[in-house]
């Protein structure tokens, strides 16, 4: 009987053993929800990398990765924190890829994440609040935080000669955050803000906001909101009224319809956002084509990086327990090691396996900063000649 | 100089903005409280009745302009207006056939047909979606400007400019027109009278051989044509957002009730208090100050409320006039 017992506790110990070694990654987007049509791409991404490494055979001496999706919704919090206890304590997962609004991702990553030990990369949640969670080493981001394009964004006007700029921002985390980060940084180089000023978006009229603009003045506008809502009602207005001339746009502004709509109009304005650029960024395209998807698509080469991450952090780990890896993140990620490009996460992995240090550069560049966000590839861009121009990435 | 520097200030960024805005919102508001007076009830649909005939519009004008048909410097969609008008009267004149006929033959209670009418747009809300989508559209053609800031600059060599976009000025004949009809109607002729009767007293009406059906027709007709065109002017100088006429109907409605509704005359002039007051409330005075009072170098930007609260203020205008003249304004009936 002792025997047996005992046999049966070494096979179930050897059972757990053997399954331990296949790692299991949650994905954890707004499948539903108000960035419904990113999310598909976004996941595709994160898969992508896990059949490359599955193809490679060399994770773990051979063991594979599966991956589970979860719908966090991306507004509610509440679903999101259900989504992630989902992963954590029934699906058993490894690691998350995820949360994808800023919002829900505080929220999963306090209420579940963090009390459960579970690593967490986030491709897309971007708010500055994330930056100072108390996450005991549990969460990273492969996108940059809104307080770098802050600062970007000031290094720039300031660059330009821009001395002092009214400020008007969607009212809601993204809007708010940028435009608090952008002041601090604006002052910080010299630069004074005339007004700062919130917009509703999907109001009816704008012209109280642009006469308040208006009245304030300065040399440039900042519109920290989005082409298709308030952001584009307050351009057209201020434009009309010649108010401003010059006006300068972060990444919720910067698209191909702000140029439809205004045209030869900008031709002083300008602006940035985060677009990684080069060989890795090119490579990724291409492996997606080949998979059958649009690697072009907002935040899915991130999505990439981030699935990437945890894989190749397992392996420099030699484990895939959250609670271990988690200290080789930012190893793998950062020089000083090897570059890895899209499509050479099987060599990456054989290199760790013999002890040797990767710099994982990725789709999107990954290096990262601080609290373990990407430190963010900026591109300047231009509206000269009724046309978006890049000027230079930064 | 520095004098008319603050007027043409104040005229560009309050005066100019402000009329036009408040000329859409009368124009909106008119029609309700035509509804309200004579069907007697608070029509929700009302929003996404003007956001189906500018979607009706849009199409129009797109077809016109693939025939290469255009008014010169006027826009293409006023002449695509009259067509809009008919084809949204004929679906709220079916909405009524389906929806409200049968309300008003049980003599249902006015809530009752204000929640069939929160139906109605609903559904109104997804047709205006299936014809035309979500995005937003803009569809003005024609001279953009009446006069634009560098020419009114060049002209008289003023710091500041102003503006005057031709939609501001067809808003404003456009209301102005539909005003003067709308009352030229309801006093002078046959079936304006037996309106204002069925609407002071039915039943007296009914005696006198006003048939009920006839003056119910006529006035989903006048709102619609109303509504369509209240519509298109916002259309046309902003631009087209089937939800933007969701959000739109909260202000027309306090326009409606701040003049008393059912009253045309408060209707026109709710619409002016709100629109002014949500633009001249907020508007800091820092820059004509700085014209009027050069040695004063004010810190702060001499604003009296800041941008977000602008709603607020015409709502505390609402609250205001509900508690001290029930009936608005102009004595229209109680809410």
């Amino acid at each position: 009987m002792k025997k047996l017992l005992l046999a049966t506790v070494a096979t179930a110990a050897l059972g757990t053993g053997a399954a331990a070694e296949d790692a299991k990654i949650g994905l954890s987007l707004g499948f539903t929800g108000p960035l419904e049509s990113m999310a598909p791409m976004m996941a595709r991404g994160a898969e992508l990398a896990i059949k490359e490494v599955n193809e490679s055979g060399n994770f773990m001496d051979g063991s594979q990765v599966t991956s589970v999706q979860a719908d966090n919704t991306c507004a509610d919090a509440a679903a999101s924190v259900a989504a992630v206890e989902r992963l954590v304590t029934s699906e058993k997962v490894n690691g998350i890829v995820g949360g994808m609004c800023s919002g829900e991702t505080i929220a999963s990553l306090e209420k579940v994440a963090v009390p459960n030990g579970m690593v967490m990369i986030s491709p897309s949640a971007t708010s500055p609040a994330l930056s100072d969670i108390d996450d005991k080493g549990f969460f990273f981001r492969t996108s940059p935080s809104d307080a770098r394009q802050g600062e970007v964004m000031a290094d720039i006007m300031i660059e330009r000669g821009v001395e002092s700029a009214a400020v008007t921002y969607t009212n809601n985390d993204y809007g708010k955050g940028l435009a608090e980060a952008f002041k601090r940084f604006y002052e910080e180089r010299g630069g004074s803000i005339t007004v700062m000023a919130a917009h509703e978006d999907g109001k009816g009229d704008y012209s109280a906001e642009v006469g308040a603009l208006a009245a304030a003045g300065g040399d440039a506008l900042v519109v920290a909101g989005y082409v298709d809502q308030g952001g584009s009602g307050i351009v057209r207005g201020a434009l009309d009224s010649g108010a401003f001339e010059t006006f300068v746009f972060p990444d919720g502004m910067i698209s191909q319809a702000l140029v439809d709509r205004f045209g030869a109009e900008l031709e002083n304005s300008f602006g940035q956002n985060p677009s990684a650029e080069g060989e890795g960024r090119d490579r990724f395209v291409e492996l997606a084509q080949t998979d059958g998807f649009e690697g072009s698509s907002a935040f899915a080469a991130e999505s990439y990086d981030a699935a990437a991450l945890i894989m190749l952090s397992m392996q420099a780990a030699k484990s895939i327990d959250p609670k271990v890896y988690k200290d080789k993140v930012l190893e793998v990620a950062n020089a000083p090691g090897e570059k890895i490009m899209p499509g050479e996460l099987g060599k990456g992995l054989e290199l760790l396996a013999q002890g040797q240090d990767i710099d994982y550069v990725g789709a999107t560049s990954a290096e990262l900063v601080g609290a373990g966000e990407s430190a963010g590839v900026y591109r300047e861009v231009e509206f000269k000649g009724g046309e978006l121009n890049t000027v230079k990435t930064r | 100089m520095d004098i008319l520097n603050a007027l043409v200030a104040i005229l560009n960024f309050v005066i100019i903005p402000a009329t036009a805005y408040g000329a859409q919102l009368a124009m909106g508001a008119l029609g309700v409280t035509l509804i309200y007076g004579i069907l007697r009830f608070s029509n929700f649909a009302h929003g996404d009745t003007m956001a189906f005939g500018t979607g009706l519009v849009i199409l129009l004008t797109w077809g016109l302009q693939a025939l290469g048909l255009s008014l010169g410097p006027l826009p293409t969609a006023l002449l695509a207006l009259p067509v809009a008008i008919a084809g949204t009267a004929a679906l709220v004149l079916l909405t009524d056939r389906v929806v409200y006929r049968y309300y008003r033959q049980v003599k249902a209670d006015p809530i009752v047909l204000v929640m069939a009418s929160v139906g109605v747009m609903f559904v109104m809300n997804g047709l205006t979606r299936l014809l035309i989508g979500v995005d937003e559209i803009r569809f003005d053609d024609g001279a953009r400007f009446l006069i634009s800031v560098s020419q009114f600059k060049g002209w008289t060599g003023l710091d500041e400019g102003l503006a005057l976009r031709s939609t501001q000025a067809i808003t404003l004949v456009v209301a102005a027109l539909a005003c003067w009809a709308l009352f030229r109607f309801l006093n002078r002729s046959r079936a304006g009278k037996a309106m204002r009767a069925y609407s002071d007293n039915e039943d007296l009406a009914l005696l006198s051989g006003i048939d009920p059906e006839r003056v119910v027709r006529l006035t989903w007709i006048i709102a619609t044509a109303l509504a369509v065109a209240a519509g298109t002017l916002y259309g046309l100088d902003k631009s087209f957002k089937a939800f933007n006429y969701f959000q739109i109907l909260l202000p027309i409605f306090a326009a409606a009730i701040v003049g008393g509704l059912g009253n045309p005359v408060g209707a026109i002039a709710g619409g002016f208090v709100i629109a002014y007051s949500e633009v001249a409330v907020t508007y800091p005075w820092k820059k004509i100050a700085g014209y009027l009072l050069p040695d004063w170098q004010p810190e702060g930007l001499l604003q009296l409320l800041s941008t977000e609260y602008k709603f607020a203020v015409s709502f505390v205008i609402l609250i205001v006039v509900l508690l001290f003249r029930p009936t608005g304004l102009f004595r229209g009936k109680s809410v």
